[in-house]
């Protein structure tokens, strides 16, 4: 007889996510410190660095910010497209053409003033992202291919074709053969906001933000996502427009995606090179399934992320040790997280042997 | 003259089809219990960097395998504990663990980039070698791709000819019939995604011990992503995925033949070729299904009756 009685609840529960995120949070912390401590590395002290570096001055936290304004745009398409059960794997390929959208715009008009420079690149960053995320859209909805590997296929070819360009067609003929485009003209970067070190990508964000919940809440289209996120059922009586729906939210979230891109080579590195892929897409899959879909949630999760990465470099830059080590902490946490979720839908209860 | 070229290119084809064939085979007997794993790409980097350090240390390029294999299934088992264990989405699950491996094998094996080992070595089969066209193309290989000949005969037989096999089938297709003939659904999926765990650190391993006899960071290089296609392509079956493990052997090693040619072409567009195929190949699969379905209950994590 199997001692422990599992019973599925009629209302899943909701008060443990913020203890199992926290809870997952302490245990990727502690394989982390594990890891450090069997390579003979000072754990504690490794893990002081990690946050302080992420959350412990003031410096630190606007580069929390920076990051998380990236992994923040790319995670709200994702979010949607994940409530539609539909995987969308791709921001990293949508955020490459994003970013090489912008760079055209900048490398065929250098002359322009910012007025028109900034609305073009943001136009061609969308264009480039959004295409990115339509053609796994298309061929799910037309030929029923499965959008997980398409989109994941075409972040490898994005990123190839970036360095393509950036060690062809686009290199600066004066940057001794470092693959790197030319530095962008200062109509083409978006400025810092005063004297701090945040941009005004972080106002984008924000708008982003207030856009997403504003068509969660008063929109049709909005509301016939949720209904299709929940209930495919109910979605295919009501003859809501499930293929058109997956079309939309892919392009949405591919242009988000491609604006998080636009911002990278804008307003971080003035330029576009290979080293602008940090896995951000990556990262943004992580974000999206912790967040679901408010978009304070998605916010807040970016933070978090985007603290994990920037706390890893200090350890990096500290104690040499290599910039992977996020993956393990973001791939634990994830795990936990879903492991988690058991014991918010499942009653457990122990029956002893009998 | 054209045999001359063409020989060595089909060899090269096979030998670089035999990690995929490896993690196809892998991914099929886990989707055939009805558990999707995308974490192909993470168990393989474990798998490569586990065999690689194992080498490395005893000497031995056969523990170094072993140790690819079981660590491989190692992760797979957080897969199965995650997913049939406490019902987790099996999409995100896997993803989670494609993050996870590829940073932990990264992580670990920074020290070790660009040490090389002398792993397995080429060695022809007596007799068999002579004979004309497949001698040169199948039997002038390495031990594991010999290995590799077996494998898709062992899934087949272990799906098709025993017992458990069907009971596995079962646990894809119907997961109420196999609660209802009294057998364990949850011991069931976790003996075939730990199997196939095994079988994808073996396809890591390979990479590591016969391919390029060092370990990189990008060793894996997208290669579990397109053994994920692969399964769709094969249709589930064992003998299906010998072929387009191969096709996309054939296709890497003529881009990396034409890559050493020197040709005009830049060499990302050239490595994007494999990606592009896979997208293709995933297309005209899906396109043209006749009776080829996946497996009923793919991905349906089941509701045990209380």
């Amino acid at each position: 007889m199997n001692p422990i009685s599992v019973h599925k609840r009629t209302d899943p529960l909701t008060w443990p996510a913020a203890l199992i995120l926290g809870l997952a949070i302490v245990l990727s912390l502690s394989v982390s410190a594990l890891l450090l401590h069997w390579q003979d590395k000072p754990a504690r002290d490794a893990l002081v660095i990690l946050f302080q570096g992420a959350f412990g001055s003031w410096h630190a936290l606007e580069d929390c910010t920076i990051k998380a304004v990236p992994i923040f745009l790319c995670s709200l398409g994702v979010a949607v497209a994940f409530r539609l059960q539909v995987w969308n794997i791709g921001a990293e390929g949508q955020f490459a053409m994003g970013a090489i959208g912008a760079t055209w715009v900048v490398l065929q008009f250098p002359q322009w003033p910012a007025f028109l420079l900034l609305p073009a690149m943001m136009a061609a960053a969308a264009l480039g992202g959004g295409f990115c995320g339509l053609i796994p859209a298309l061929l799910k909805v037309r030929l029923r291919a499965n959008e997980i590997i398409v989109s994941l296929m075409l972040n490898y070819v994005c990123i190839l074709f970036l360095e393509y360009l950036v060690y062809g067609p686009w290199k600066d003929p004066v940057s001794f053969g470092f693959p790197m485009t030319m530095v962008f003209p200062p109509a083409a970067i978006v400025g810092a906001i005063g004297s701090s070190r945040l941009n005004w990508g972080l106002v984008l964000a924000l708008a982003c933000a207030v856009g997403f919940w504003i068509f969660f809440r008063f929109s049709r289209l909005g509301y016939e996502l949720k209904v299709c996120g929940e209930s495919p059922r109910v979605a295919g009586y009501a003859r809501l427009p499930y293929h058109g729906l997956v079309i939309a939210v892919m392009v949405t979230g591919g242009a988000l995606a491609g604006w998080a891109g636009f911002l990278e080579v804008s307003a971080t590195l003035n330029r576009l090179q290979p080293s602008i892929m940090v896995g951000y897409g990556y990262t943004a899959i992580v974000v999206a399934w912790l967040a679901r879909l408010s978009p304070a949630s998605i916010a807040a999760a970016s933070l978090l992320l985007a603290g994990l990465r920037v706390g890893v470099e200090n350890l990096q830059l500290e104690m040499q040790v290599p910039a992977a080590f996020g993956g393990i902490m973001e791939g634990v946490l994830l795990l936990t997280v879903l492991a988690g979720g058991f014991f918010v839908r499942y009653r457990v209860r122990w029956r002893g042997f009998s | 003259m054209t045999a001359e070229l063409l020989l060595p290119l089909l060899a090269a084809a096979v030998q670089t089809g035999t990690p995929i064939l490896y993690a196809t085979l892998g991914e099929i007997l886990t989707e055939r219990a009805g558990v999707l794993n995308l974490g192909v790409e993470g168990i393989m980097m474990v798998g490569a960097l586990a065999a690689y350090v194992t080498a490395l240390a005893t000497g031995h390029a056969g523990l170094g395998f072993a140790a690819g294999a079981g660590c491989g299934a190692l992760l797979a088992a957080v897969h199965a504990q995650v997913c049939v264990g406490f019902r987790g989405n099996q999409v995100v699950s896997g993803l989670a663990l494609t993050i996870l491996g590829t940073g932990l094998a990264n992580y670990l094996g920074t020290p070790y980039i660009g040490q090389s080992i002398p792993g397995f070595q080429r060695t022809a089969l007596p007799l068999l070698d002579q004979i004309p066209i497949l001698g040169p193309v199948f039997f002038r290989q390495d031990p594991l791709v010999y290995l590799s000949y077996l494998a898709p005969v062992f899934v087949w037989v272990a799906l098709k000819r025993t017992t458990w096999g069907l009971n596995l089938r079962a646990a894809g297709e119907a997961p109420e019939a196999v609660t209802a003939a009294g057998l364990s659904f949850a011991r069931l999926r976790w003996s075939a995604v730990v199997l196939g765990g095994l079988l994808m650190g073996c396809g890591g391993a390979y990479l590591s011990l016969a391919y390029t006899h060092l370990w990189s960071t990008g060793l894996v290089a997208g290669r579990g992503w397109i053994a994920v296609a692969l399964v769709i392509f094969a249709f589930w079956h064992p003998g299906r995925a010998v072929l387009g493990a191969y096709l996309f052997g054939g296709v890497m090693a003529f881009q990396f033949r034409l890559q050493a040619l020197g040709t005009h072409l830049p060499s990302s567009l050239l490595l994007m070729l494999p990606y592009l195929l896979t997208i293709f190949v995933l297309v005209a699969a899906s396109v043209r299904r006749r009776g080829q379905a996946p497996p009923a209950a793919l991905g349906v994590n089941h509701e045990p009756p209380d």
